[in-house]
């Protein structure tokens, strides 16, 4: 590890003098200057401070792709060489701009032009943070397909992980338990979600509303973690004893049957607000239009103000089921960790969220398909939700646009 | 014609079929509305009833009131009061000492019973004695006297005192019996055992499985406040600062486009995916300790960014343009202005939206579950260490402490998980309470 | 049977169609309209003048309850349709709206086809009994908005692709289809251009022979030229009403006549 708390205190310590410096020799000139004083300070401290920031993340990554390949110019007894070598750039540029403070010289536009470069970074960082997810995923999941038929992880139905090698890994039951509680979180959280937007946003009287809104949107802020416990110590012993075990669908309190249901109320919120924006969007001519020619409020709704609104609600639903695909903590808890293909929602199965969870989390050699698998099926889990969210984006964008 | 005399001549006072009908569609509509909110409302409740129902008592634990000999013979053979010495009496060197003490005071108020010896002592928690060895480590000078303690019950007797377990279900319990709880009653009524508020749930670290009674979220607490000064510290500023360059600055190109994209795709890029990275990038590749509420807030970071950048960009759009033009009038620069007059007005909408993905950030599970967060951790992690570095120390974090719990055997565990989740909503609720008054305080209307 | 309709029709031009006595009505805090009291005429384009924020519109929106449809909207008085009051607790706005019907300021044709556009207030209604029945009310309706010609070959496109004067009389077809005794219009030529608002104006003047209606206009000259019965409003009174001619050459109030030739307004 190079010494990265003397390098912060050095940098920092180049940069607060350098402010003082330069900002001390500017008050000592005489004449017009360009730029106020404390400018010329400016441009010092963030002629030091953003290099040897720069200097010091690029400097880690070389250091790391360099151990992973054990080159020498690295190895630790040369640890020393980092701090010095970043003050000394800060240094450098430090000095440069002290030698810089006089009367012609606009500081202001100097530290302008390093403070935009800094925004840029920053905002760079989301790219950044994109590439590393899928340079991360693509790696391990080469590394997973070199051990394992590609084929075979996507078309196999059968997913049967052994740890002393020799295992089965198919996908498909895994999706096939991913969408089977997607569904059943979709059937139950789309009418709710969409009815109650419509009458939050077309019946209630602004009383009533402030009051129901938020308090549907309490259940949006109340973490995943939170209704994963519901799912395992509330739903599935109430959905085993009323309903499962009476009728003999099974005995198992974790079923997609609960983990849908669970889901199926995270995602009201989610549903509602969202459709909420979108009914908002058709414009009231076309409400007047139709109460205009003598329809009641629900024919306006069913046939107006809904057909207008459909390809936002659409959109909306999709983004949904991004999130519900994507939903983690519920299913760990609620849906079971049997790998099943099976049309009875009241037994156990599972999903990729779960499985990514379970390869990862046991005390196995990092380098087996057993544990690499998870990134294969990360990957398949971003490629799914991307491909859901970039598609609804684009719904509910063109869906505004008509309308704006 | 006959289409044009259907509505001529007849009386708008009185309702046709027709009409009738399409007002109980109308009606049945609007039911489904109400029985819509009302589906949303009655989960809700059911939820949070639910989660208090089972977790309220995981504030309140049982102790036995003691006075407990300490003797010497036993403590400290050499009768030095050197602690290396006395260090080498183990905890099971204690346990003795606990059960004779509750034996005595079972003789003093006069309480019959059947219970041999090791079924007496069972009725303590094994953390008892842990707890009485710490105080006499503390303080070597009482061993040899007699003082008074409050220790732990064992989970089923503070169980039986919260109404968890009965007569009924301990005599099918291998770890009690109904005789237990019956003497665990009569030294209640003998004021030699009580209920109290639970101040170790809140400070005290996790626990091993045989001993729920003991767990608390001390670790978990610290670490979330560890993570959250990670999180502030780096998506606050970042955020800020892409929000002013993409609202402010950017031009309109495909860098900038492609910047957007990016950032309303991550919004919704499931949580586990930004586990995966954590593991990849900064623990396999970075070599960053695992389990550390350093990666955990690295992680988090990159989590709540698309989130404070929305809100941020919103709170900047919302400053008029005049503002701009103002400053700009004056000979500021567009640095000037954005810095100097955009920015401050900005602040309670940036703070606002800020708050809110920190409280995101605390609740999020998924992803600290992949960079080893669930290990067992019982010591405090420090801020800095040399070693570790900063943040760097093994720890865990309160949703994760949750999931966790809820995998231990024991049902103990469940009223802590429930307890767990109380504490964790309380904190949001006092976070989106804030960021609610914030709001409130300094919204301004154009 | 042809004579019958001749002589109703000559009994129809004194008949009062709708009777206002003592019109309130109140936005909030806000008293929009004061005690205004108008009889409309059967078969006659009468039309409702005054500067912005005089309260035309909102009154208009009374004659067909349009501004139930506004929460903190309240309306006192009496309003009387063919001698029934339409603030009735028992009457059905929903059925008052079929015969009195709408159109509005911009045009607002539903995101769906010109046929189906025409053909909703008559599905809803439960005017048609077969599918044939139908398409003869969208063609009369088409035909008596005076757009049949320009869309009888694309029934089936978007009622949105419309140019705005088409769409403005495609949603006056619309309204029609219904079959209405009274057709309401709210400025309905300002969003058009002078082509288009002569189209209108000719078609408005053409409706005249079945329906009474009733326009508001923010243009003096549109008054003019279409309407046969003029009433100014101003600051929420009704000043003066009148027949237009009279309005416009002999106003008897100072404020009409301010109004008129371009003093206050």
């Amino acid at each position: 590890m190079l010494p990265l708390t003397p390098t912060l205190f050095a940098t920092l310590f180049l940069t607060g003098a350098g402010y003082f410096v330069a900002k001390g020799k500017a008050n000592r000139l005489t004449g017009r200057l360009a730029s106020l004083p404390h400018q010329y300070g400016l441009n010092a401290a963030l002629s030091a401070i953003l290099p040897a920031f720069g200097l010091m993340v690029l400097w880690l990554l070389a250091d790391r792709i360099a151990a992973r390949y054990e080159i020498s110019l690295f190895r630790p007894e040369n640890a020393n060489v980092f701090p010095i070598a970043i003050s000394v750039v800060a240094g450098l540029f430090v000095g440069v701009a002290i030698n810089n403070v006089k009367p012609d010289y606009n500081a202001r536009t100097a530290a302008e032009r390093w403070i935009r470069g800094a925004l840029i970074t920053a905002s760079s960082i989301a790219i950044l943070t994109t590439v590393g997810i899928v340079f991360s995923m693509l790696r391990e999941s080469f590394a997973f397909f070199a051990q394992y038929d590609a084929a075979k992880f996507f078309f196999s139905t059968e997913w049967s992980p052994n740890f002393r090698g020799d295992s089965a890994l198919g996908i498909l039951p895994l999706l096939w338990g991913t969408l089977y509680i997607s569904f059943i979180a979709l059937v139950f959280s789309v009418p709710i979600g969409l009815f109650a937007a419509i009458y939050l946003s077309e019946y209630a009287g602004p009383k009533a509303r402030a009051i129901v809104k938020p308090a549907i949107e309490v259940l949006a802020g109340i973490p995943t973690i939170v209704y994963g416990l519901f799912a395992l110590i509330t739903v599935g012993p109430l959905l085993r004893d009323a309903i499962a075990s009476p009728l003999g669908l099974g005995d198992s309190a974790s079923s997609v049957m609960t983990a849908g249901l669970v889901m199926g109320i995270m995602l009201i919120p989610f549903v509602s607000s969202l459709s909420d924006d979108i009914i908002s969007a058709v414009p009231q001519s076309l409400r007047d239009g139709s109460l205009g020619l003598g329809a009641t409020k629900s024919e306006t709704i069913r046939q107006v103000v809904l057909p207008a609104a459909l390809p936002g609600v659409v959109g909306a639903i999709l983004l949904a089921a991004s999130r519900a695909i994507g939903e983690t903590m519920i299913v760990v808890l609620g849906a079971g960790a049997a790998a099943r293909l099976s049309m009875n929602p009241f037994e156990a199965m599972t999903t990729v969220t779960v499985k990514i969870v379970s390869q990862l989390t046991g005390d196995t050699d990092f380098n087996s398909p057993e544990t690499l698998v998870a990134f294969a099926l990360g990957m398949t889990l971003f490629v799914l939700t991307l491909g859901l969210n970039v598609f609804a984006l684009f719904i509910v964008r063109k869906y505004q646009e008509q309308y704006e | 014609m006959t289409d044009q005399t259907q509505n001529l001549g007849r009386s708008l006072l009185e309702t046709d079929a027709r009409t009738r009908k399409r007002n109980a569609a109308e009606a049945r509509f609007k039911a489904f509305g109400v029985a819509a909110i009302a589906v949303a409302l009655l989960a809700l409740v059911v939820l949070l009833t639910s989660v208090v129902y089972n977790g309220a008592s995981a504030f309140k634990q049982t102790y036995f009131e003691l006075d407990i000999e300490l003797p010497e013979a036993k403590l400290d053979k050499s009768g030095t009061r050197d602690l290396e010495v006395m260090k080498k009496v183990t905890t099971i060197g204690y346990a003795p000492i606990l059960t004779a003490a509750l034996e005595a005071a079972i003789e003093k108020a006069g309480i019959e019973t059947t219970l041999d010896k090791k079924a007496i002592g069972g009725l303590i928690s094994k953390e008892a004695a842990a707890t009485v060895r710490n105080a006499v480590l503390a303080n070597p000078e009482i061993v040899g006297t007699t003082q008074s303690f409050s220790i732990l019950a064992e989970g089923r007797i503070d169980g039986y005192f919260k109404g968890r377990v009965t007569l009924e279900s301990a005599a099918l319990d291998s770890n009690t019996s109904p005789e237990a709880l019956m003497l665990a009653q009569a030294l209640a009524d003998a004021g030699y055992a009580d209920t109290k508020f639970n101040w170790a749930f809140l400070t005290a670290p996790d626990a091993s499985d045989q001993r729920p009674e003991a767990a608390g979220l001390g670790v978990a607490i610290l670490g979330s406040a560890y993570m959250m000064i990670v999180v502030l510290v780096l998506a606050l500023p970042i955020g800020v600062a892409a929000s002013v360059y993409l609202e402010e600055f950017a031009p309109k190109n495909r860098w900038t486009d492609l910047i957007e994209v990016n950032i309303s795709n991550l919004a919704a890029v499931p949580s586990i995916v930004f586990g995966i990275l954590g593991l990849a990038i900064f623990i396999n590749f970075a070599q960053l300790n695992q389990s550390s509420p350093l990666v955990g807030g690295l992680v988090l970071t990159l989590m709540t960014l698309p989130t404070i950048i929305i809100s941020t960009r919103a709170a900047l759009k919302a400053v008029p343009p005049s503002i701009r033009d103002a400053a700009l009038g004056v000979g500021a620069s567009k640095m000037q202005s954005v810095f100097h007059h955009v920015l401050p007005l900005a602040a309670p909408g940036i703070l606002t939206g800020t708050i809110i993905g920190l409280a995101q950030a605390l609740g999020e599970t998924a992803p600290l579950l992949l960079i080893g967060m669930v290990a067992f951790v019982r010591d405090y992690p420090a801020a800095y260490t040399p070693e570790a570095g900063l943040f760097g120390e093994a720890s865990t974090a309160l949703p994760v402490q949750v999931f966790n719990w809820t995998q231990r055997a024991d049902p103990g565990f469940v009223e802590r998980a429930s307890g767990a989740i109380i504490t964790l909503l309380v904190f949001l609720l006092i976070m989106n309470a804030i960021a609610i008054y914030l709001r409130r305080r300094f919204e301004r209307r154009w | 049977m042809n004579d019958m309709r001749l002589m109703e029709r000559a009994v129809d031009m004194n008949e009062t169609k709708i009777a206002a006595k003592g019109v309130q009505v109140y936005y909030g805090a806000t008293h929009a309209i004061k005690d205004v009291s108008i009889d409309v005429p059967a078969r006659t384009v009468t039309a409702f003048i005054g500067p912005s924020g005089c309260g035309k519109s909102t009154f208009l929106r009374c004659l067909n309850r349009m501004n139930d449809t506004i929460d903190i909207c309240r309306v006192e008085g009496d309003i009387r349709l063919d001698g029934e009051d339409i603030y009735d607790k028992r009457v059905d706005p929903v059925q008052l709206r079929a015969k009195v019907g709408m159109v509005f300021q911009k045009p607002n044709p539903f995101p769906k086809s010109i046929y189906d556009n025409v053909a909703y207030g008559p599905r809803i209604h439960g005017l048609a009994k077969s599918k044939a029945d139908l398409d003869e009310i969208v063609e009369r309706a088409l035909r008596r908005g005076a757009i049949w010609d320009e869309v009888k070959d694309r029934l089936h496109a978007p009622g949105t692709g419309l140019s705005g004067g088409q769409q403005q009389r495609l949603c006056i077809a619309r309204a029609v289809a219904t079959e209405p005794e009274v057709l309401l219009m709210d400025e309905p030529c300002s969003a058009l251009d002078p082509i288009a608002t002569a189209q209108v104006e000719e078609l408005i003047d053409e409706l005249r022979a079945q329906y009474s209606v009733v326009i508001v206009t923010h243009s003096m000259q549109q008054a003019a030229r279409v309407s046969q019965k003029t009433a100014f409003f101003h600051l929420g009174h009704l000043v003066e009403f009148g027949e237009t001619g009279q309005i416009f050459t002999n106003p008897r109030d100072p404020r009409t006549e301010s109004y008129i030739s371009g003093r206050i307004g």
